[in-house]
C-alpha cells in the first residue's frame, strides 16, 4: 500500500509496533517455510530473484524479503510505534500511539489478519495438568514436554505441527474439522501455479456465490519442503498420527470429539476433486494438456471405522494441547463503530464502513489471494485508487 | 430478489423462499432463534405417547398445521407390548428425515432433479450397556450407518457432494454427532 500511495503522490506514514516483518519475526515457528513458491512472492515492483524459483522460503529468507522491500521502497516506516487508539473527530482520524499522536484524513488498517489465535471457550475446562499452547507461541517440538500431544485443527498450521511433533517422538492425536486438501504438485507443476494460471486465485469477492462462506474457508493443507512433498491426512496417518473428529467439548476430564470425521474428510476429498477437474478443464482449453503430465486422482482420506469419540485427559497420556484453530485480527484499539456483532470489520472489498478507512490482508478481502503475500499488490492498487478519489472529493467539498 | 425464469428442476422445495429467509435472518439474527417442543405422557408399561404441536420461531409462537402424535414402546423381546416404535428408532427416523430433507433442498439449489431417494439406517447397540451388565459398554448406539440409494440427473460425484453437504447442514446429524447439554428437572 505504501508503494501505491507513493506512486500516487499521497503523503503517508507506516506505523509499526515492532520492526518491519514483525509477525514473521515474533509469531512464527522455527521450521516454517512459505507454502507459496518463491516465484509467487511478488509485491508491486519487487519479486524473488534468487536461484530457486520453485523453492519455498525459510523464515530468515522471508524476513529478508520483506525487509528488502521496505528498503527498496525507502518506505516511510516508523518502527516501535504501537497504535493504541483510532477515533474520528473533526473530519479527521485521531490516532494515539506510544510515540505521540497523529491526525489523518485516511487510514489503512494493515495490522494483520492472523493476529489473535482462536481458542475455544472450553479451553478453560481442560485439567490443569495439561499445558496448552497456540501457534504464535510454538517454536519447535523441543519446547514441549515429552508425552502425547493433541493438535487441534488440521489446516496448514496444525498439519505441519502434527507432522514435526510426531516425528520428535511425541505421539500426536489430530482433531479434524473442515479442511482443504490439495496435492503439492499436480501434473508436474506446483498446485499454486495451476491455481494462478486457471484464475482461481484471482476470483473476486463480488463474483463468488457465498462470500461469507468463502471468507471462512481454512488455509489449504500445503507445506513448503525442499522435496515438494504433499502433506495430508494420509501422510500423517502413515507416520502414526491418530486422526479423530473435531474437538467438540469437555465433560469432566474427558475431551469429546465429533462423530463427523468421515464426512469432513469426504467433503475435503470431493472439493479437491472439483479443484482438479477445474484445472484439467483449463489445461484442455488452453492447449496445455500434452505439455504436462497426465491427470491424476488421489486415494480417498483413510479414516478408522470407529475413531474414538472421547479421550481421558487426566490419565497423563496427553500432556499438551495445541490450538491450531485459526486466527483473527485484533481490532481492540479501534474506537469506531465499524465492527459487526461478531467482531468482524464491516467492509466492502476493503473499503471500510467509515469514510476514508481501508483494510488489507484479510481472507478473500477482494480476491481469493487477498490474504497472501502475492495478493497484496492488486488489492493495494484498487484500494489506493479509491483512497485517492476519496481525498479529492474531500478537497472539493472543503473548498466550497 | 425475484426471478421470473421457469425452474426446470422441481424437487418440491421452495429454494427462493429459503434464500429470502436466509437473507432476512442474516439482518435480524434474533428471529433465527427457535425452540422446538414435544410433550410426552406415560401410558402404561414402556408405552408412552408424545405430542408435537407448538414451537417458537421468527420472534413468536407458531403452530404446526395439525397436532402430530407418536406412540413409543419396546418390542416384545423386551417383554413389552410393542405399541409403537422404540425411542431409539425415533432417533434413526429423525436423522433419516433430516438428511433426506437436506438432500432435496440442496439438490434444488444446485439444480439437480431427483427421481428417487431412499435411505436405509442401521444403528448398532450392545444392550449390555442399558441393562447395566458391563459399565464399559455405552448405552447408546456404537455407530450409525446410513446408506442412500439415489436416482437423480447428476454424476455420482455430484450425488456424493449432495449427501456430504446435507450432513454438514443437518441439525439432527449435529445433535447425534456432537455432545449436547441436557437438563432434566422435576416440577
Ligand atoms: C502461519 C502462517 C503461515 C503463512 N504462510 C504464508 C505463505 O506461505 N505465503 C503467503 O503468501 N502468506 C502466508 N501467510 C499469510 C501472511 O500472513 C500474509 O501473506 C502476510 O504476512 C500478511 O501481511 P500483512 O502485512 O497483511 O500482515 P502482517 O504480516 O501480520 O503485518 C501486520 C503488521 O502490523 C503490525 N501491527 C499490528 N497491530 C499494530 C498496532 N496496533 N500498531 C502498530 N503496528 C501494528 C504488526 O506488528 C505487523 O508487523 C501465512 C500466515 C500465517 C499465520
Amino acid at each position: 500500500m505504501s508503494r501505491c500511495l507513493t506512486e500516487r503522490s499521497i503523503d503517508h506514514v507506516v506505523l509499526e509496533q515492532g520492526e518491519v516483518a514483525n509477525s514473521w519475526r515474533k509469531e512464527r515457528w522455527e521450521s516454517l517455510r512459505l507454502l507459496t513458491p518463491n516465484w509467487q512472492s511478488k509485491l508491486p515492483g519487487y519479486s524473488y530473484d534468487g536461484e530457486d524459483p520453485d523453492g519455498y522460503m525459510e523464515l530468515p529468507e522471508i524476513i529478508d524479503f520483506i525487509d528488502g522491500y521496505a528498503k527498496f521502497l525507502s518506505a516511510p516506516v516508523q518502527t516501535d510505534t504501537t497504535v493504541t487508539s483510532v477515533a474520528y473527530k473533526n473530519d479527521r482520524y485521531q490516532l494515539s500511539t506510544n510515540q505521540g499522536n497523529w491526525q489523518s484524513k485516511a487510514v489503512v488498517l494493515a495490522s494483520g489478519a492472523f493476529k489473535i489465535p482462536n481458542v475455544p471457550l472450553f479451553n478453560g475446562a481442560l485439567p490443569s495438568s495439561i499445558t496448552t499452547i497456540t501457534p504464535d507461541q510454538y517454536r519447535s517440538p523441543d519446547q514441549l514436554e515429552e508425552g502425547g500431544v493433541l493438535v487441534v485443527g488440521a489446516s496448514a498450521t496444525g498439519l505441519q505441527f502434527a507432522d514435526e511433533i510426531h516425528r520428535s517422538g511425541r505421539p500426536v492425536t489430530l482433531a479434524i474439522g473442515e479442511h482443504v486438501r490439495m496435492p503439492r504438485v499436480y501434473r508436474g507443476r506446483d498446485i499454486q501455479w495451476w491455481m494462478d494460471a486457471a484464475g482461481v486465485l484471482d476470483e473476486r469477492y463480488d463474483e463468488v456465490d457465498d462470500i461469507v462462506r468463502a471468507r471462512n474457508v481454512p488455509s489449504p493443507q500445503l507445506v513448503g519442503t525442499p522435496g515438494r512433498l504433499t502433506m495430508d491426512l494420509n501422510s500423517v496417518t502413515d507416520l502414526g498420527v491418530k486422526l479423530i473428529g473435531r474437538f467438540a467439548g469437555i465433560s469432566g476430564n474427558r475431551a469429546q470429539f465429533s462423530g463427523s470425521l468421515r464426512n469432513v474428510c469426504a467433503l475435503a476429498d470431493l472439493k479437491m476433486g472439483r479443484l482438479l477437474d477445474t484445472i484439467d478443464e483449463w489445461a484442455l482449453d488452453n492447449a496445455m494438456d500434452d505439455r504436462v503430465e497426465a491427470p491424476e486422482r488421489y486415494p480417498a482420506t483413510r479414516v478408522d471405522d470407529a475413531p474414538p469419540l472421547s479421550i481421558d485427559l487426566a490419565n497423563g497420556k496427553i500432556r499438551t494441547v495445541i490450538w491450531a484453530t485459526g486466527f483473527r485480527p485484533d481490532y481492540s484499539w479501534l474506537d469506531l463503530p465499524v465492527l459487526d456483532r461478531k467482531g468482524q470489520i464491516r467492509h466492502d472489498g476493503g473499503v471500510v464502513d467509515s469514510p476514508g478507512m481501508y483494510v488489507m490482508g484479510l481472507t478473500f478481502l477482494r480476491r481469493r489471494k487477498s490474504s497472501f503475500i502475492h495478493g497484496a499488490g492488486d488489492d493495494a492498487r484498487d484500494l489506493s485508487d479509491h483512497l485517492v478519489t476519496y481525498l479529492e472529493e474531500c478537497a472539493t467539498t472543503s473548498s466550497h | 430478489m425475484t426471478t421470473t425464469t421457469e425452474a426446470s428442476v422441481n424437487n418440491g422445495v421452495n429454494v427462493e423462499a429459503l434464500l429470502e429467509a436466509k437473507a432476512a435472518l442474516t439482518e435480524a439474527p434474533e428471529a433465527a432463534k427457535f425452540i422446538w417442543r414435544a410433550n410426552c405422557k406415560w401410558v402404561n408399561g414402556t408405552h408412552s405417547n408424545s405430542v408435537v404441536k407448538s414451537f417458537f420461531g421468527l420472534g413468536e409462537e407458531q403452530n404446526h398445521r395439525t397436532e402430530f402424535t407418536f406412540d413409543a414402546d419396546h418390542p416384545e423381546v423386551f417383554a413389552s407390548e410393542d405399541n409403537g416404535a422404540a425411542p431409539i428408532e425415533y432417533v434413526l427416523v429423525g436423522l433419516a428425515s433430516c438428511l433426506t430433507a437436506g438432500i432435496a433442498a440442496i439438490a434444488q439449489h444446485r439444480e439437480i432433479q431427483l427421481r428417487s431417494v431412499s435411505a436405509t439406517l442401521e444403528g448398532g447397540m450392545d444392550i449390555q450397556g442399558i441393562l447395566g451388565i458391563d459399565s464399559d459398554v455405552r448405552n447408546g448406539f456404537d455407530g450409525i450407518k446410513v446408506t442412500y440409494d439415489i436416482d437423480a440427473d447428476a454424476s455420482r460425484t455430484d450425488i456424493e457432494a449432495l449427501v456430504a453437504q446435507s450432513q454438514k447442514r443437518s441439525a439432527v446429524f449435529d445433535i447425534v454427532a456432537n455432545p449436547t447439554n441436557i437438563t432434566v428437572e422435576i416440577k
